[in-house]
């Protein structure tokens, strides 16, 4: 019964989504909207269980000073310093155990903890998505090492798409009569873009969609249980 | 006389009614849940106004301006909407009115969308078809996965080297997917773990991912008839913040040094730092997603990818289950259906013909 329940419910709900989709009348319009309310109260519980996740994982590396335990501190820490600045005087808009906090809101300019969103979350978030930056130069160094013919290709098209996009591209080839419009760098660049590319990419997300299809037939008829955590 | 009279007034009354209706009228917008409504008008003006009705009687202006048309999408299903549509007529100082009512309609069934129900039931019942095959004993081939076939190599070169295993199921929640996919594959990896004696580590983004992810950790060690080296505390919650969540899985990676890392679900653009940050370490690289944007650079960091379609047949390529396998055969089937299209809407857009085109754009 442990086993057969889930695989029940995930049947009756994977069919009536799948007939939702089409039928427009009510119950079935308001199904999807419905279940993904049901989802929403079941993760809003499940947060829990990441705090306390969270806390169990950090305390025991900080228990037994493993490598780096600092670092777990530091996460605690700021954790539970988000935590009851949040609680205490709230976010923007809502009010905190304490009220609105304006004696701290005259001194920091906002709330503590939009202060601490502002100037200290978002400038790290901000310095892990500028890593891309560099880790995009790394990889395209890799990527475009002349090594087989098909690296040379790579190479060739990302030249041109490169080129392409900065006016250095459209003045290197400006000179090129009207008759030749379509090598003009910012053009064959348009081209590569639209066609070959758009090309290749709907024929990942066709093969994609088809594996869907496939995938949720095998969990809705019961034939893929491995989710579940055993396959028997 | 009377009679004569009657007759005539009675005429002129269904004249000017049925000449008022080709003026302007509402129309409940077809095959739809009953949101909407379709007004049309043929007067000459340079300038309409079109007022509704609302729940007291009161006219509200819905629209000023000079089109022949507007569609009300604030409407509810079954009630009855009245519209009047003003004409002004500078030339001598007035303006006409017409009004008409109508209802919107729940109908059953998305007409728009009978192309894509269409090809969604021809590739279901092949899928069904070639399942019941590998169930009657039927034996399909089905082409290597490198990527797949990787997976013992990279669990092995982790044993050997006493190191453990990463594996991230992306960044999306449990209705993903890609996820689910991601998490089943895990459960054939984490088996083979148990049996090789190898650690596993598996840090999830949402809090329901985490608690699905151990579930199946757990049951795949009991499988593998090694239900005492489970370590629940090796799968955990980092934050469902999508670059601290990346912070957190580059700091595992160097300061733990996995000798295989598993990138498998559904990712944006953390991707490529989570790739490259592995790449330094020298650990063996195994990714696998459905977002064709990210894929190159997972290509070009990773030494190996499942390609769309891949990640979500790698859950029956590894079981080596029969009818698991015999759904891939369908999913074969579902691009032969879809190459046939391709090929048809090509030739009848060539010849002119653009009902086909058409019957497919629907679906969007």
């Amino acid at each position: 019964m442990k086993r057969n329940l889930p695989l029940i419910f995930a049947f009756i709900s994977g069919i009536l989504v799948v007939i939702s989709e089409f039928i427009p009348h009510r119950p079935f319009s308001q199904m999807v909207s419905t279940l993904q309310d049901w989802f929403m109260i079941i993760a809003g519980f499940a947060i829990i269980l990441g705090q306390i996740s969270l806390f169990q994982a950090n305390l025991a590396k900080i228990k037994e000073k493993k490598s780096g335990w600092y670092f777990y501190l530091a996460g605690l820490l700021s954790f539970m310093l988000m935590l009851v600045i949040g609680l205490l005087w709230g976010t923007q808009e809502y009010r905190g155990l304490i009220g609105h906090g304006e004696a701290i809101q005259g001194w920091l300019g906002s709330k503590p903890f939009d202060y601490m969103f502002d100037n200290a979350y978002m400038p790290l978030s901000a310095t892990m998505f500028s890593l891309l930056a560099f880790f995009i130069a790394s990889a395209a160094y890799r990527a475009f090492i002349i090594r087989s013919f098909e690296s040379n290709l790579l190479m060739i098209t990302a030249v041109i798409v490169i080129l392409g996009r900065t006016s250095f591209g459209g003045m290197l080839t400006a000179w090129l009569p009207e008759s030749f419009k379509f090598w003009h760098l910012p053009n064959l660049s348009d081209f590569i873009m639209e066609y070959p590319n758009s090309a290749a990419q709907r024929a990942i997300m066709i093969s994609a969609a088809l594996g869907i299809i496939g995938s949720s037939l095998r969990i809705i008829l019961g034939i893929e249980r491995s989710y579940l955590g055993s396959d028997k | 006389m009377k009679k004569l009279l009657l007759v005539v007034g009675l005429f002129l009354c269904v004249y000017v009614q049925l000449s008022a209706s080709s003026l302007f009228w509402v129309e409940d917008v077809p095959w739809d849940e009953g949101k909407a409504l379709s007004l049309e008008w043929n007067v000459p003006a340079e300038t309409v106004y079109l007022q509704k009705a609302d729940s007291l009687g009161a006219w509200d202006l819905i629209y000023a301006g000079a089109e022949k048309k507007y569609k009300d999408s604030e409407v509810n299903p079954q009630q009855l909407y009245t519209y009047r549509l003003i004409v002004p007529r500078p030339e001598i100082g007035d303006s006409i009115s017409f009004i008409a009512t109508a209802k919107p309609i729940e109908q059953w069934f998305y007409l728009h969308k009978l192309s894509f129900l269409l090809i969604l039931l021809a590739v279901s019942f092949a899928i069904i078809y070639y399942v019941n095959g590998a169930r009657n004993g039927k034996d399909y081939f089905i082409r290597r996965i490198t990527a797949l076939d990787s997976v013992d190599e990279a669990i092995g070169r982790a044993t050997e080297k006493g190191k453990p295993i990463l594996f991230v199921p992306g960044i999306g929640d449990l209705d993903d997917i890609q996820t689910i996919a991601s998490l089943t594959i895990m459960s054939h990896l984490a088996q083979k773990a148990a049996e090789y004696d190898t650690e596993l580590i598996v840090p999830c983004r949402f809090s329901m991912v985490l608690s699905a992810s151990r579930e199946v950790v757990k049951e795949a060690y009991l499988k593998a008839g090694k239900p005492d080296a489970y370590k629940e505390e090796r799968i955990f919650y980092l934050t469902d913040d999508q670059f601290g969540y990346v912070a957190g899985i580059d700091g595992i990676m160097l300061r733990e040094q996995p000798a295989a890392n598993f990138f498998l679900g559904s990712f944006y653009a953390e991707s490529l730092i989570l790739a490259e940050t592995g790449f330094s370490t020298g650990a063996i690289q195994t990714s696998g997603t459905a977002q064709a944007s990210q894929l190159p650079f997972f290509i070009v960091s990773c030494d190996h990818t499942l390609i769309g379609e891949e990640l979500f047949a790698a859950s029956a390529y590894l079981s080596r289950d029969p009818q698991q396998l015999g759904s891939l055969k369908g999913h074969d089937f579902g691009k032969v259906l879809v190459i046939l299209f391709i090929i048809m809407g090509v030739v009848t857009e060539m010849a002119g013909w653009h009902w086909f085109k058409a019957f497919f754009e629907g679906a969007q």
